[in-house]
């Protein structure tokens, strides 16, 4: 997956990088399989692989000449990103390495009917309103959409 | 929880995955990769909440639902730049980020 994702960030013909996103994510799907979370896992195959990926398909053969290959920025620029992403992943794991996690022993999967009950609960740790929120911002995302592709044409 | 895998390994993995997404943002000049990366960052994040609820809280199903809610604004957001990038590119006729400097007024 790390391998898959370096190629996708790196790779200098667009096509290619979406199609290395797109095993990043069927491999995420598989951990997510792992941890016994399988609702979860077909959403991300449905959703992303299925939806987005197609989407960025689309619009990738429709802006761009495919033998074309990318240029890529400058090599301080990638120097100085480099160096900072190198960072970051250092910090990061200094800070995980030195807590002490205390897994708890687990092993019931994740069922849809608590997923679902939870979400639509209106009791203490229910879902309900950040549910309805997600509700507005996809009619909201809906209506946006609609608006950017209809243009300005038809206004005369 | 995953036999034989301890907590730290898979938040190795996301962190090193988050940040190849920070590094290809900041790397890339054409709208669509840069996409891309951001979509790599979201899922690192989604998985982090996934793996920490399953292994150090069982009972509660809090990130399980959080990780619903981030996949939900990623695919929407996905869609929206894509609709904002394809009507950039009537206008202006390249995705590249630095044909798209001048604002509108």
């Amino acid at each position: 997956m790390v391998f898959f994702a370096i190629k996708a960030v790196s790779s200098r013909k667009m096509l290619r990088a979406v199609i290395y996103l797109l095993f990043v994510l069927i491999g995420i799907s598989g951990i997510y399989f792992l941890v016994d979370y399988t609702f979860m896992a077909a959403v991300q195959l449905a959703v992303y692989a299925g939806g987005v990926i197609v989407l960025i398909i689309f619009s990738v053969l429709l802006v761009h000449h495919i033998e074309l290959r990318l240029e890529l920025s400058s090599l301080s620029q990638r120097i100085v990103s480099g160096i900072l992403s190198l960072v970051g992943i250092g910090l990061t794991l200094f800070a995980i390495y030195t807590y002490e996690f205390s897994p708890v022993e687990n092993y019931n999967s994740i069922e849809v009917a608590q997923i679902g009950n939870l979400l639509l609960s209106y009791q203490e740790g229910g879902f309900i309103l950040p549910f309805e929120v997600i509700s507005v911002l996809l009619v909201a995302v809906m209506i946006g959409a609609i608006v950017i592709a209809k243009g300005k044409k038809l206004e005369r | 929880m995953i036999n034989g895998i301890s907590i730290y390994e898979i938040l190795t993995l996301t962190t090193i995955i988050f940040f190849i997404g920070v590094y290809g943002f900041l790397t890339r000049k054409n709208l669509i990769t840069m996409l891309l990366s951001i979509e790599l960052i979201l899922n690192a994040s989604a998985i982090n909440f996934v793996v920490i609820n399953t292994y150090l809280f069982p009972e509660n199903l809090q990130g399980v639902i959080f990780s619903i809610f981030v996949v939900a604004v990623a695919a929407a957001e996905t869609a929206l730049a894509v609709a904002i990038i394809i009507n950039l590119y009537k206008l202006v006729a390249s995705v590249e980020v630095e044909d798209t400097e001048i604002m509108k007024f």
